[in-house]
């Protein structure tokens, strides 16, 4: 499975419209969150995924439902394709306890029972062992699931990384590695950070499957998305995808982004993975000018219903403080 | 119709330095477009506005620091008409001052501390003495280096009974007595708001009652006034919280039961007022047997610690051989106590004739941190009133 | 032997304790499985586990690379996939490696998903000095793990605790770590063979006195108990609590014990500046103040790396010899 995988999915209009809405639902949701940091509306850390989504928008939906899904700080796009819905997901970015962590976790932790999705972790490379655990209990308990686990190359030079690696290939753990590689950890350039610049040849030292996409590329990360967790599900044990993608925004909000050129963002931004799948679709005669209209108009209604849902959302009280530290009746 | 305004780019980001106009006033600006570059401590940032439509005209010139949130230029929507925001005043920049480091306090003068807490003593030493009225000044340490701990004022204390039971012959432990008493009193005048009231009352009834009951008693069943008197004041106290209890730790502590402290004089001087406990609930005859045998302990030196401690009010009476009234001191950490003089036989008027009557003088000292002389006197008159209904005690 | 309810004992090594409780947890519960450096085929650093991988098999006895944050944390993985895993850690020492995932995703994975997501794991670790170890394998952290809100710290310093929390970590259904004194493995105790999970919450008073209070945990107990029977050739009469739970502390074992002795000496196995002695005097100076009467003493670790040599690493230990100066000082003598 290494090299570039050209197969495109046997696609019907239906199915890229549905590509369409759910990388713009990312795009319009996000672009939103940024208005809001700006006016205060969130705060803390807000790292924005726009220009990455057709990763999670390929890959995601071809789960199942009793897969699990472990993501990093930059996971908005990932907890709206897996299907928490955007007034939670909002409401979580506010701090309301009607988000879907009860505000507790913010941008940067969110997580969800229902849909199997384990956050939502800031800590680089921290996500890594837990998809191992979660893979290895699948394995234990007889269950055929796939645990897909996203990190950016930032978090290839922890030692967590390697060791995942390892464990998941030794244990043969059903386990999808997914690099999202936007060529830089924060504001350090994959160039100087790496010996080894092509990530996905890192998983061969732990004779692992692994391919490189075009990230950019939604119907692409798709077919290979689906073609790595089918050998997952297969009993082959791990797999290693890397995505080469870009972020066209700064790393948080407060960056001026003194690493990167103009020139090499705006190159990038030629790429952007919703005119990409646009300009081909509607060439393909698999996408006409009122759909895209229709979806985008649909997609900020829903935006705009998601603001709402968060502003009218409430604060936990403040004696509600030490809830959750411990579960319920564990500690006296 | 909206003004694009100084965006927060982060939590720690309080102003921004407008270094350049990207659109001009007239330009068609549509949402996602960067507008302006802001100078922050991290760097110059191109920030993009969330609205479309025209730039009408700019707020803050190039070059203005100004915190966030303040308005930077003014965007009419889409479909609006010109000029419908013109009532909005430019806004002048702002200088933001960089916030200054809090001042630096001065250090602190070392002041010599030494010997203003007077000797080394516990905490658990120092409130037990603080509770019992001993000068820790009279005693010697036996913890940690030297220092007076729990147990050296526990025994202080026992040593004071002990003292009792030696006679007067052995002056230290009449010493030690007065340096009690002298603890104890001083710290109710320095610590306590004492008030003060009086109120004659008749007796005669009572002492009446009192005969008869004696007449028809073997002598060992007989009474004696204080019994009576006793009564009278545990009976009144049930409703009066606030004169039965113990002040400590800044607030007052109500008392469940009446521990009715009883001034005993010791024949070789000073005195103690050890309590009979719950008072109220005792029998005449037992309430005799009590202060009988509470009186015999104390002036052979068996009395417990415990019973000084556990008192919640205190009765002073003068007796036969005594004055007319007394002013009493609070024992601390008590709350009021009650003075009885010696009876009179006085001139009184009943109806509009002049009788002899049998007169006690009643006093009360009461804590004003914790009730009012309104009260004061209601209990006084209830005391009264339960004294002239003796077949009710 | 039998006990007064006529139940067997039979006396067992502390080491044979841990084993017993890990065999019995095994059996009970499918979900139950160990893992850790050298569980299965060397049978533990220290021999806990000889013998499971015979009765589980290698998937439940599972043997790890030396991967301290990726074995910890697919230990925290599995148990939020329903799982009940036991990981060992060699010694303390080395959970630096993974102290990140302890910190940074057991303790805080329940709080920041907003009560979704529990983790049911226990972590077994090595700990204390005594073996001439050295500088690398022979610290007493248990005050950083003890400084953690959201996982649960225990200190096993009896047999009957070594056999009873590991059952009654596995059923908290949060983070629990369970430290084992390198000192203690070889000590034998009595047991009853019907022995099962133990409370967990409270201190316990292993001696009652009058004069003082020693407070103690884990490996110290033993030296502590020592001292506090020569003290009684004094006249000294001390209470000794053993505090089992690290985490959360008794306070009430503690302060009803102060209140009663007026002087308290913590024996603590770690180093004294920021210990968990530290945080239990701050306690009982802000809970019994008033009752005391003398400063609060402590007995730890000498500021130093734990140095090889047997006559500098015992001169670096708190010593019975120490407790016992430091008692005598409470008491004035």
């Amino acid at each position: 499975m290494t090299g570039k995988i050209q197969a495109k999915a046997h696609l019907t209009r239906e199915r890229v419209c549905e590509l369409l809405r759910s990388l713009l639902r990312i795009r319009r949701f996000e672009e939103k969150c940024a208005e809001l940091y700006t006016t205060e509306k969130i705060r803390g850390f807000l790292h924005l995924y726009i220009g990455e989504e057709a990763i999670a928008a390929g890959i995601i939906p071809v789960l199942e439902p009793q897969d699990a899904v472990v993501a990093t700080y930059r996971e908005h796009g990932h907890a709206l394709a897996r299907g928490i819905a955007m007034g939670p997901l909002m409401a979580e970015m506010f701090g309301k306890q009607e988000g879907c962590s009860r505000g507790r976790g913010g941008s940067m932790h969110v997580f969800d029972a229902a849909t199997r999705f384990y956050g939502g972790n800031a800590i680089v490379g921290g996500g890594l062992p837990l998809a191992v655990g979660l893979a290895l209990a699948d394995r234990m308990q007889g269950r055929n699931n796939v645990t897909a686990c996203f990190f950016g190359e930032g978090a290839v030079a922890e030692g967590e990384f390697h060791e995942s690696m390892n464990l998941a290939a030794l244990w043969r753990l059903p386990v999808l590695f997914v690099c999202e590689n936007n060529l830089y950890a924060m504001g350090t350039a994959l160039a100087i950070s790496e010996s080894e610049t092509d990530i996905h040849r890192k998983a061969e030292s732990y004779r692992m499957p692994a391919a490189v996409v075009d990230g950019m590329d939604v119907i692409a990360v798709e077919a290979a998305g689906r073609k790595a967790i089918e050998l997952v599900r297969g009993g082959a044990g791990p797999a290693f995808l890397e995505c080469r993608t870009y972020r066209f925004r700064a790393h948080s909000m407060f960056d001026a982004q003194l690493y990167r050129s103009k020139d090499e963002v705006e190159a990038w931004r030629e790429k952007c993975p919703i005119e990409h799948l646009k300009t081909w679709a509607l060439g393909a005669g698999l996408l006409h000018a009122e759909e895209t209209a229709q979806i985008e108009g649909e997609v900020a209604r829903e935006v705009a219903a998601a603001v709402a849902f968060a502003e009218a959302g409430t604060w936990e009280p403040v004696g509600d403080l030490a809830r959750d530290v411990h579960s319920p009746g564990a500690l006296a | 119709m909206g003004v694009f305004r100084m965006p927060s780019l982060g939590a720690d980001m309080e102003a921004g330095t407008l270094v350049e106009w990207l659109k001009q006033p007239g330009d068609t600006v549509r949402s996602g477009d960067i507008i302006a570059v802001i100078e922050t401590q991290k760097g110059a940032i191109e920030v993009e506005v969330f609205e479309s439509g025209t730039l009408e005209r700019h707020l803050v010139e190039v070059g203005a620091t100004v915190p966030v949130g303040t308005g930077l230029a003014v965007i009419r929507s889409d479909g609006t008409p010109a000029g419908a925001h013109n009532d909005l005043p430019p806004v002048a920049p702002v200088a933001v001052a960089p916030p200054s480091a809090p001042a630096t306090p001065p250090p602190l003068e070392r002041t010599a501390l030494a010997g203003s807490f007077g000797p080394k003593a516990s905490p658990a030493a120092r409130r037990l003495a603080q509770e019992r009225g001993i000068d820790l000044d009279t005693l010697t340490g036996s913890g940690p280096e030297g220092a007076i701990v729990f147990v050296d004022v526990e025994q202080a204390w026992l040593r004071r009974g002990a003292s009792v039971v030696t006679g007067p012959a052995k002056s230290s432990g009449v010493d030690g007595m007065r340096a009690a008493i002298a603890a104890a009193m001083a710290r109710a005048k320095r610590e306590i708001p004492h008030y003060y009231l009086g109120h004659s009352v008749d007796v005669s009834d009572s002492l009446d009652w009192m005969g008869r009951w004696n007449d028809s008693h073997p002598p060992a069943d007989r009474l004696v006034f204080s019994a009576l008197l006793a009564k009278a004041v545990a009976l009144a106290l049930d409703g009066f919280a606030e004169f039965n209890g113990q002040y400590r730790d800044g607030q007052f502590h109500a008392a469940a039961q009446v521990h009715l402290g009883i001034a005993i004089a010791l024949r070789g001087g000073g005195l103690v007022a050890p309590a009979i406990h719950d008072a109220a609930r005792l029998s005449l005859p037992q309430l005799m047997t009590a202060l009988r045998d509470l009186t015999n302990r104390v002036r052979a030196g068996r009395f417990r610690g415990s019973e000084l401690a556990d008192s919640t009010v205190t009765l002073t009476s003068l007796g036969e051989r005594g004055v007319d009234w007394v002013q009493p001191v609070i024992y601390p950490p008590q709350v009021a106590i009650i003075g009885a003089g010696a009876i009179q036989r006085r001139p009184w008027l009943v109806g509009d004739s002049i009788v002899p009557r049998e007169i006690c003088q009643l006093t009360l000292a009461a804590d004003h941190r914790v009730s009012d002389g309104h009260r004061g006197g209601l209990l006084l008159r209830e005391i009264e009133a339960r004294l002239q209904a003796p077949e009710a005690l | 032997m039998t006990t007064d309810q006529g139940g067997t004992v039979a006396t067992v090594t502390y080491r044979d304790a841990v084993r017993m409780a890990l065999q019995d947890a095994l059996r009970r519960d499918p979900r139950v499985f160990l893992m850790g450096e050298d569980v299965g085929r060397y049978g533990g650093c220290y021999a806990v586990s000889k013998g499971l991988l015979d009765e589980f098999g290698p998937e439940r006895i599972r043997d790890t690379p030396l991967s301290e944050g990726g074995f910890v944390g697919a230990g925290i993985g599995a148990a939020l996939g329903g799982m009940r895993p036991i990981v060992e850690v060699m010694t303390v020492n080395f959970s630096m490696l993974c102290l990140d995932q302890i910190l940074n995703t057991a303790a805080t994975l329940r709080h920041m998903s907003g009560g979704q997501f529990s983790v049911p794991l226990v972590i077994r670790m090595a700990t204390g000095a005594g073996r001439q170890l050295a500088a690398q394998h022979s610290h007493s952290l248990e005050n950083w793990y003890a400084h953690i809100p959201g996982i649960r710290v225990l200190a096993p310093a009896t047999v009957e605790d070594a056999r009873g929390m590991l059952w009654s970590g596995l059923v908290d259904p949060d983070p629990v770590i369970i430290f084992e004194n390198v000192m203690l493995y070889n000590m034998s105790g009595e047991l009853a063979e019907d022995a099962g999970g133990v409370a967990i919450d409270r201190a316990a008073l292993r001696r009652r006195g009058r004069d003082l209070s020693l407070i103690t945990y884990g490996g110290s107990l033993w030296k502590t108990l020592g001292a506090a029977r020569q003290l009684a050739g004094e006249g000294i009469e001390a209470d000794v609590i053993d505090l089992r739970s690290l985490r959360p502390l008794d306070d009430a074992t503690i302060m009803e014990s102060v209140a009663r002795t007026r002087r308290a000496v913590i024996v603590d196995e770690s180093w004294r500046s920021g210990s968990l002695a530290a945080e239990i005097t701050a306690r009982i100076v802000e809970q019994c103040f008033w009752s005391l009467d003398a400063p609060v003493a402590r007995v730890c670790t000498a500021e130093v790396p734990i140095p090889y040599p047997k006559h500098l690493e015992d001169a670096a230990l708190p010593q019975p010899a120490a407790i016992v100066a430091a008692a005598r000082a409470v008491m004035g003598r």
